[in-house]
């Protein structure tokens, strides 16, 4: 744990992605088996102790300490780890710090009572730092800017591997990971992932500039919609058919998507909802994302479908080395025995020639919601792993604008958790006595760090009235967002529904009075 | 008891009897001056009571002829301002600052002013005087703030040089206070070389050298690569104000490691987002265990809290049987705390 509460508090302050992987390279050489293991899952986010979860540690807190000081030290300090880290007593003598595996054995099997127990006596012989780091670890989301490809390759350079080899076995192993161990140092044989349906890592495209596009030769590149649903990957295999978003298995939300009998492989595509004919809208796909398992019900009266693009497995035959131009024309051989009506439709390949062809072809995205731009992917890609460069390209639309006022402040989490990051910003609209602010939108990216610090000292001198953590400010900030789309909702007050809303300059010159009003944003639905 | 004689009014805390106010925010006739930070020493009052070491600090920052009038006012001694009989007791916040004690109409009233209980060999320690009123400030005022030793964080500090010997150290602190308190516990731990300062730091170890406050060899960064090569500065410690951590002026260092000694280093978040490589938990205000401990040794009836996290320490209070109060003097800045 001490060597553990280290890495975490190293990897919390390095300055960059290249420190990180130096602390964990370090921590993997030098840690033994189990506990490198489940230091690995803990900062990938796959270790989970279902009984420790927020409350229960801020019931411990609350007990340890005076629960209207623990209020108000939470509120400031805005995490929980944290502040219970800070706020537990100092033990008179520190005990013998347990390793990882002493703490995640237990911990997994204890019920909510023994759970309790355990942490609070883990707690009673810790340092600071060492709280912080075992409350982290047992309530999962370590915040400290770890990324679960950032551990996979710290796995791959530590052993001197590639990152795409890391990643394609990834799925096939579980913490503490020692199948990945004995393999890397050579005790045992490759984990294989033949007949398993398992995820396959994606490739990503890099985002496209009006420049670049000017400099491209069509002719070499495949043009589609990039379409605004959940990217998802359809596996099957001869133990079953699974639905991957990303690492996570969707396969219970959305049973219905499934290949035709018998067929094996995988595919890669968007999920939408509606009607390949008529796609619905992104909150309806939201309405299906939210639910962790779809009845026969909720498939007929939300129905969703997957728009392939792509092909990287097929019986035994991986696809992924050939080029784009081989998967697509082998995608549109299956893609003709799909029956009509079903769940499974296929990508369209659109006819651009030239870039002005394109660039006309996304100013017109603007015209349906649900398209958010082009994608390019040259013709003789092969199928990478991660973000190659070179291979494909997205080129999204230009995002819709808005002036709003900001009229509430929160502060935010992690990071960011001493500032006030975290914004409502409001329309006008005509109410009973004169103009009124209605929210439209909740903000809290698209500043740079010294915007936010200036937002920051705007909501502290300008507080009006305290709701819990939410702080009212004086509405005379003017902030122009950017979003990608509205939609009606009957969820918000104001009936409409900003998608992706990020800020995109602070206009402190403009007058709050010449904000927008809310009519004018109920005029870009569906734009 | 009678409190109707001290008020908070728009210029600051207003002593009635003596018609001065204590650390006025614009300018007046008769100010009385806890320390000599900006936010609480401002220029342009027509007569200005301070101890020794705050007026030089203030001649130096605002030029000699900051007030009409100065008077000195040092540890100890009093003064007769009508009926008002004003004494000094020191702080401890940094060099020649000070608690100003009231004595009028059978009440006393101590104005603490920034204050902290922890080990600083650059000033006297804070002493506390028994009183009916104790006015506070709360920069600390939660519970999670407990401050280690100070000399603890400066042993991680030392660690560096030997982890990092192609790096310039370069540590954020206050150009007043902060900077010297790091350079004397620096000094305690046995660093005897050469400590480079940004040109901000200069003026403020001038001056508390004049006030016999060992600081060692101390050197300026300087523009002449001549003079001063920067490969010379790798393994070294450089103090600088925190603003010019991340600045033009940080990058003619070799790769510098950015640490930062203040009491908001211990929450974690903060400090990650002022990109800080290495923070330090040392302060120079109380923390909330000597709050507490400071508001029992006063004895006082009553609390009033000026600046800082007051409702938390007013619910402490409460829970003590005080009878406390929040002033909400804005103003004060608590960036560097």
């Amino acid at each position: 744990m001490k060597s553990f509460s280290g890495l975490l508090e190293a990897l919390l302050y390095a300055p960059g992605r290249k420190a990180k992987l130096s602390w964990l390279q370090d921590w993997l050489a030098s840690t033994p088996d189990p506990d490198r293991g489940w230091g690995l899952a803990a900062l990938t986010g796959e270790l989970a102790f279902p009984h420790v979860k927020a409350g229960l540690v801020r019931e411990l807190a609350a007990a340890a300490s005076d629960p209207d000081l623990f209020a108000l030290s939470y509120d400031f300090v805005g995490d929980l780890a944290e502040t219970t880290a800070l706020i537990w007593p100092e033990p008179a003598e520190l005990a013998a710090p347990p390793s990882l595996s002493a703490i995640v054995a237990p911990l997994q099997q204890a019920n909510r009572q023994e759970a309790a127990e355990l942490v609070s006596g883990w707690l009673n012989g810790m340092d600071a730092t060492q709280r912080w780091a075992l409350l982290k670890l047992a309530t999962g989301g370590l915040r400290v800017g770890v990324s679960g490809r950032l551990a996979r390759l710290s796995v791959a350079s530590a052993f001197d591997r590639d990152i795409a080899e890391i990643e394609e076995i990834w799925p096939l192993l579980a913490p503490p990971y020692t199948a990945l161990f004995d393999w890397l140092e050579g005790r045992a044989d490759k984990p294989d992932a033949r007949g398993r349906a398992v995820f396959r890592p994606l490739m990503l495209a890099h985002p496209l500039s009006e420049t670049d596009a000017d400099q491209l030769d069509m002719s070499l590149y495949q043009t589609e919609w990039k379409w605004d649903g959940a990217r998802v990957e359809l596996a099957a295999a001869q133990d079953g058919v699974r639905l991957f978003a990303l690492w996570n298995d969707i396969t219970a939300a959305f049973p219905e998507i499934v290949p035709p009998t018998g067929w094996q492989g995988t595919l890669d595509g968007e999920l939408l909802a509606g009607q390949p004919d008529a796609v619905a809208s992104f909150g309806r796909l939201q309405q299906r994302l939210n639910r962790k398992k779809a009845g026969r019900k909720l498939q007929q009266d939300n129905p969703v479908f997957l728009r392939v693009y792509d092909l990287l497995v097929e019986g035994e035959t991986d696809w992924r080395a050939a080029p784009l131009s081989e998967r697509r024309a082998r995608l549109e051989v299956l893609a003709a025995s799909w029956p009509a009506g079903g769940r499974l439709d296929l990508s369209e390949v659109l006819a651009v020639g030239t870039p002005q062809e394109l660039a006309e072809k996304r100013a017109a995205c603007r015209s349906d919601a649900l398209i958010e731009g082009m994608m390019l992917k040259r013709k003789d890609s092969p199928y990478l792993a991660g973000r190659p460069k070179g291979h494909w390209w997205k080129w999204k639309r230009d995002p819709l604008r808005a002036d709003l006022v900001i009229m509430y402040a929160q502060r935010g989490h992690g990071r960011r958790s001493s500032l006030y990051s975290d914004f409502t910003l409001g329309a006008w609209r005509d109410g009973a006595d004169g103009p009124e602010l209605v929210p439209v939108a909740k903000a809290y990216s698209g500043f740079s760090d010294q915007e936010l610090r200036a937002l920051d000292k705007f909501v502290r001198q300008n507080i009006v009235n305290r709701f819990g953590p939410v702080r009212e400010v004086e509405k005379q900030l003017v902030a122009e967002l950017a979003f990608d789309s509205v939609q009606r909702s009957s969820r918000h007050r104001s009936g409409v529904a900003l998608r992706f809303p990020r800020f995109h300059a602070l206009r402190w010159d403009k007058p709050a009075e010449e904000a927008d009003w809310l009519a004018s944003i109920e005029a870009l639905i569906g734009g | 008891m009678d409190s109707s004689w001290l008020r908070p009014a728009p210029a600051g805390l207003e002593i009635l009897p003596a018609r001065a106010f204590i650390d006025p925010l614009r300018p007046v006739d008769l100010a009385i001056i806890t320390h000599a930070h900006a936010d609480h020493a401002r220029p342009g009052h027509k007569q200005v009571i301070a101890t020794e070491a705050t007026l030089a600090i203030m001649a130096a920052r605002l030029g000699p002829d900051f007030a009409e009038t100065k008077t000195v006012l040092d540890y100890g001694d009093s003064l007769r301002l009508g009926d008002l009989c004003l004494t000094m007791a020191p702080a401890g916040h940094i060099l020649g600052s000070a608690q100003i004690v009231m004595d009028y109409n059978d009440t006393r009233i101590i104005a603490a002013g920034d204050y902290k209980r922890a080990a600083d060999p650059t000033c006297q320690p804070f002493q506390p005087v028994p009183c009916d009123i104790f006015i506070t400030e709360a920069t600390f005022g939660l519970p999670v703030f407990r401050q280690p030793d100070p000399l603890a964080e400066i042993a991680r500090l030392l660690a560096l040089p030997a982890r990092f010997p192609g790096r310039a150290i370069l540590v954020g602190a206050y150009a007043l206070g902060k900077a010297q308190r790091l350079i004397a516990l620096l000094r305690q731990a046995g660093w005897d070389k050469t400590i480079y300062l940004h040109g901000a730091m200069l003026g403020p170890c001038r001056i508390y050298q004049e006030f016999g406050v060992d600081l060692g060899d101390l050197q300026p960064v300087t523009t002449d690569r001549k003079s001063l090569p920067a490969d010379q500065l790798a393994g070294q410690f450089v103090l600088a104000p925190p603003s010019a951590l991340g600045s033009s002026w940080a990058r003619r260092l070799p790769d510098p490691l950015s640490c930062m000694a203040s009491g908001w280093m211990q929450v974690r978040a903060r400090a990650r987002q002022s990109g800080i490589e290495c923070p330090l938990v040392i302060s120079d205000h109380a923390d909330w265990p000597d709050l507490l401990a400071t508001l029992d040794e006063v004895r006082a009836r009553q609390v009033w809290v000026t600046h800082g996290r007051e409702d938390a320490l007013l619910h402490a209070c409460k829970q003590r049987g005080l009878d406390a109060r929040a002033l909400r003097l804005i103003g004060y800045e608590e960036d560097s705390a």
